[in-house]
């Protein structure tokens, strides 16, 4: 009688996750008929289908899709190893500016922008890993304020950057950096053709990029000794310290890890052409939407190649809503979208003990069906 | 009236995934010592609970004096005259002795606290029944024992008749347990019937009037202990015999293997040190034990001596290579094994597989890995070799989650990885803590067949049977020093107990 419920937990997880996106796409369904009752089942129509109604659109979702992957795997790598990065943001801002400058200021050629991206992204995060680990600082803390000071550093550089600025290469925007296609067509990643075929400027290989490495961070973290010991520390500190791992030296490096693959996200953002970084005084998104992405895809790296994949799916059909809803009610309906996905866990511990109650009583009446047949 | 004070009848309570009291009958006699016996997770303590308030049952009936009653809470019992000390005591720390005892059963008026007679009633309930307590002083300061007769106490302040004692030995010298039992006696004699929760035989034996014992949930029976033996007990409890002396063959200790010199470790307490000046030596082919009583500086004296702390001064020695300051893995390369004290927090990582926690010291050995690359065949093959030689039971083998496993079974992991480990010395720290009888059995077996194979064993506990039955050799430590050195077949439980409550010491302080 001590077995507990038993079901494989791939599949556990991955229902938890379907249930907390149905009931996110429901409050966003009650939201637009709050806002506006006519129109309800036509926007939530757009939520639901715009992501694959032209090749476009899919287009567009993959290409959201990808640094949303890197920000998530770099949440989700953290917390396999006990750490909550909260600082994907800062990465990822880091990485992105870094990219631009070797694309602008350097004229280097994708590859080694996108290398540059990492190698910042990776810097911004050794620096919370390295408090955490010496001095014991909590990461959390430490990741926040880095999200503001590598966001503000980044404003700051680019102000005593002219060249780095659109108005430097031809065009009269000078808060933004320079657009690609002006400054160095060779930073642009590589579209492969693909972008005729689908017909989209979005189409390039930056989800292939973001795959790939979810599939590296998924063999690091299954299949190496390394991995097995940043699992280890992520588990149990003292066992592992008790094991003889450096578990200081695991959350530096785990930290460094996490850093890098924001830094990549943001590199695959911005080098693909289509955006230009602009100065602004909040925080980008993107990084923080790596926490709900890791959390519904369990911080399984595989699984948060789906989970990053239906994010975006939903951004590119929430842009669709307007202009029957207000741009706003668009972020509020994807914001309670993630919000509920976030309750993944939640869902997890609720079927899994509706499961319990129901095989007990199960067991209760099986039992009494042999007590009746005894007597 | 009825001839029982408290009849509990088949109490059924199921947790999920888990029944914990499965039709479980206990009723307690009007002035008995009523023993419960049973296995950790037999159901003693959810049963206790069930009495206490703190859990409801499924079904299942109390009667009290013969007339059902309902206990929701803590508070229902108390009404009831239902005491309880818990094995962790429930004080408030920065509070004095008194103001712990009428906590929740203050007497005041016009909302000011009337203490006087409050301390009256203390100090005559503690000479009444011999329990020496100081009113004034902070629990923070006082013994253990002390700490307990506190507890007690406040079961005689509330005028409980029924007094439940949940595993109240564990923590006490053999001295203060003598005393324990006497005060025990006392209250049967005076009409109070007492519930006393234990895994102990010798103790039942003692004091205990009758004894109920559980198995798995379920009830085995109650029996009188004037028609009853320690082998029918342990029998009844277990399901099969066991064998209560450890067979060991004289020991031939051979080279020194470990050398402890001058060792002084401070304390992340307080300012002073945790162990001062410490030094022994253990031989090939010998179990040396270190024993006393809970803080006295053991747990410091072993994490320097597994490099999870580091030293103050002095210096640890193993096969003559100063390892100090060596890091945990080199200390393990060397030949050093280590079964830690608390096996959730050090010895396992609870949601790694059975496989992956028994490769947790050697996953970096080259069998197990190819450039970093983990082999998972051999992991696999070694996890089933150990599972199979070492008898780990588990729900899936070698990929069942370590969580879900119960804690002999887990214990057994442990041995099972730091046996293997062939080092030539193995430091097991209360091995056999919250372990049931079968398993305590087991675990002294393996350890005396490493003596045996030539291995220097550091035993550390906290038990004194298991100090007495498996050394060959015992160090008391006493206040971070070692006050005595003994041999187990010249030397009583009593002279022990004298020496690990400071009361007495040996001035030469040379342990070889």
């Amino acid at each position: 009688m001590k077995k507990r419920a038993t079901m494989p937990k791939g599949a556990l997880n991955l229902t938890a996750s379907l249930v907390s996106i149905l009931a996110g796409l429901l409050v966003g369904f009650i939201l637009l008929m709050i806002f506006n009752f006519d129109k309800a089942l036509y926007g939530f129509g757009n939520i639901v289908l715009t992501g694959l109604r032209t090749p476009d659109r899919v287009a567009k979702v993959l290409y959201t899709a990808a640094p949303l992957l890197m920000t998530g795997l770099s949440v989700g790598f953290a917390f396999k190893t006990g750490l909550f990065n909260i600082g994907a943001s800062g990465q990822y801002t880091v990485g992105a500016v870094l990219a631009l400058v070797g694309a602008i200021l350097w004229q280097l050629p994708w590859y080694a922008c996108i290398l540059l991206g990492m190698i910042g992204g990776a810097v911004w995060g050794a620096i919370p890993g390295i408090c955490k680990a010496l001095f014991n600082v909590n990461e959390v803390i430490t990741s926040i304020m880095f999200n503001w000071i590598g966001l503000f550093s980044a404003n700051l550089f680019l102000y005593n950057s002219p060249r780095m600025l659109a108005n430097a290469w031809g065009a009269i925007n000078k808060d933004r950096t320079a657009a690609l296609d002006k400054a160095n067509p060779s930073a642009i990643l590589p579209k492969l053709g693909m972008d005729k075929a689908m017909g989209s400027n979005y189409m390039n290989i930056s989800i292939f990029i973001a795959i790939i490495a979810a599939f590296v961070m998924w063999y690091v973290l299954q299949k190496t000794t390394f991995g097995y010991e940043l699992k280890a520390c992520g588990y149990n500190r003292n066992a592992s310290r008790y094991a003889g791992i450096n578990d200081k030296r695991n959350i530096v490096l785990s930290m460094v890890i996490a850093g890098a693959l924001s830094g990549l996200g943001g590199a695959l953002y911005y080098l693909s052409g289509t955006g230009q970084f602009t100065m602004g005084k909040q925080l980008l998104s993107m990084g923080f939407n790596g926490i709900p992405i890791a959390l519904l895809a369990a911080s399984h790296p595989l699984g948060t190649i789906l989970s990053a994949l239906f994010i975006g799916y939903i951004q590119v059909g929430g842009e669709a809503l307007q202009p029957e809803f207000a741009k706003e009610i668009i972020d509020i309906i994807i914001a309670a979208i993630i919000y509920l996905s976030a309750f993944s866990l939640l869902m997890r511990e609720l079927i899994l003990r509706g499961r319990s109650r129901r095989r007990q009583a199960e067991e209760e009446k099986s039992r009494q069906a042999a007590d009746t047949v005894e007597e | 009236m009825s001839e029982y004070i408290i009849e509990m009848l088949n109490i059924t309570k199921s947790f999920p995934g888990i029944k914990a009291n499965d039709d479980i009958t206990l009723r307690l006699r009007k002035g008995e010592i009523h023993a419960l016996l049973g296995e950790n997770g037999a159901g003693k303590s959810t049963l206790m609970s069930v009495l206490f308030g703190l859990y409801q049952p499924d079904s299942g009936t109390i009667l009290k004096d013969g007339a059902p009653v309902k206990i929701s809470s803590p508070n229902d019992a108390n009404a009831l005259h239902i005491g309880m000390v818990h094995q962790h005591f429930k004080l408030v720390e920065v509070f004095t002795v008194l103001d712990n005892i009428i906590l929740g059963a203050e007497k005041t008026r016009w909302g000011v606290l009337r203490k006087d007679e409050a301390r009256r009633r203390v100090v005559e309930l503690s000479e009444r029944y011999g329990l020496k307590v100081d009113p004034d002083a902070r629990i923070e300061d006082i013994s253990v024992g002390m700490q307990q007769r506190v507890e007690i106490l406040k079961m005689l302040y509330r005028d409980n008749e029924i007094l439940i004692f949940d595993e109240p030995t564990a923590v006490l010298t053999p001295q203060e347990i003598d005393e324990l039992m006497e005060v025990m006696r006392g209250f049967a004699r005076e009409g109070k019937s007492i519930l006393f929760i234990t895994h102990k035989l010798a103790e039942i034996m003692k004091v205990a009037d009758r004894c109920t014992v559980l198995r798995k949930g379920r009830l085995i029976g109650t029996v009188d202990i004037a028609d009853t033996s320690r082998e029918k007990l342990s029998r009844m409890m277990v399901g099969r015999d066991i064998s209560f002396n450890v067979e060991k063959k004289e020991s031939a200790p051979g080279e020194k293997v470990l050398e402890v010199e001058g060792l002084t470790v401070p304390s992340r307490l307080h300012k002073k040190n945790a162990v001062k000046n410490v030094s022994f030596t253990v031989r090939r082919g010998e179990i040396v034990c270190l024993a006393g009583i809970e803080g006295n500086g053991q747990t410091e004296f072993v994490q320097a001596l597994t490099g999870l702390e580091k030293a103050g001064s002095g210096s640890i020695r193993l096969k003559g290579r100063e390892m100090t300051d060596m890091p945990i893995r080199e200390r393990s390369r060397l030949g050093m094994s280590h079964i830690p004290e608390d096996r959730h927090k050090f010895g396992l990582v609870l949601d790694f597989t059975l496989e992956e926690n028994l490769v947790l010291q050697r996953y970096w050995e080259e069998q197990f890995q190819h450039c970093g690359h983990i082999l998972r065949r051999p992991v696999r093959e070694y996890a089933q070799r150990l599972i199979e030689q070492y008898d780990v039971r588990s729900g899936q083998g070698a990929q069942t989650i370590v969580r879900s496993m119960s804690g002999g079974n887990q214990q057994k992991a442990i041995i099972a990885r730091e046996m293997d480990k062939e080092a030539d010395l193995l430091v097991a720290v209360q091995p056999t803590r919250g372990l049931d009888v079968g398993a305590i059995e087991y675990i002294h077996r393996q350890i005396v067949a490493q003596r045996d194979a030539g291995k220097a064993v550091l035993l550390v506990s906290l038990e004194l049977d298991e100090v007495m039955d498996v050394s060959d050799r015992i160090l008391v430590m006493y206040e971070g020093e070692i006050v005595g050195e003994f041999d187990p077949r010249k030397v009583s439980v009593q002279e022990l107990g004298l020496y690990m409550a400071g009361a007495k010491r040996d001035d030469k302080k040379e342990a070889v």
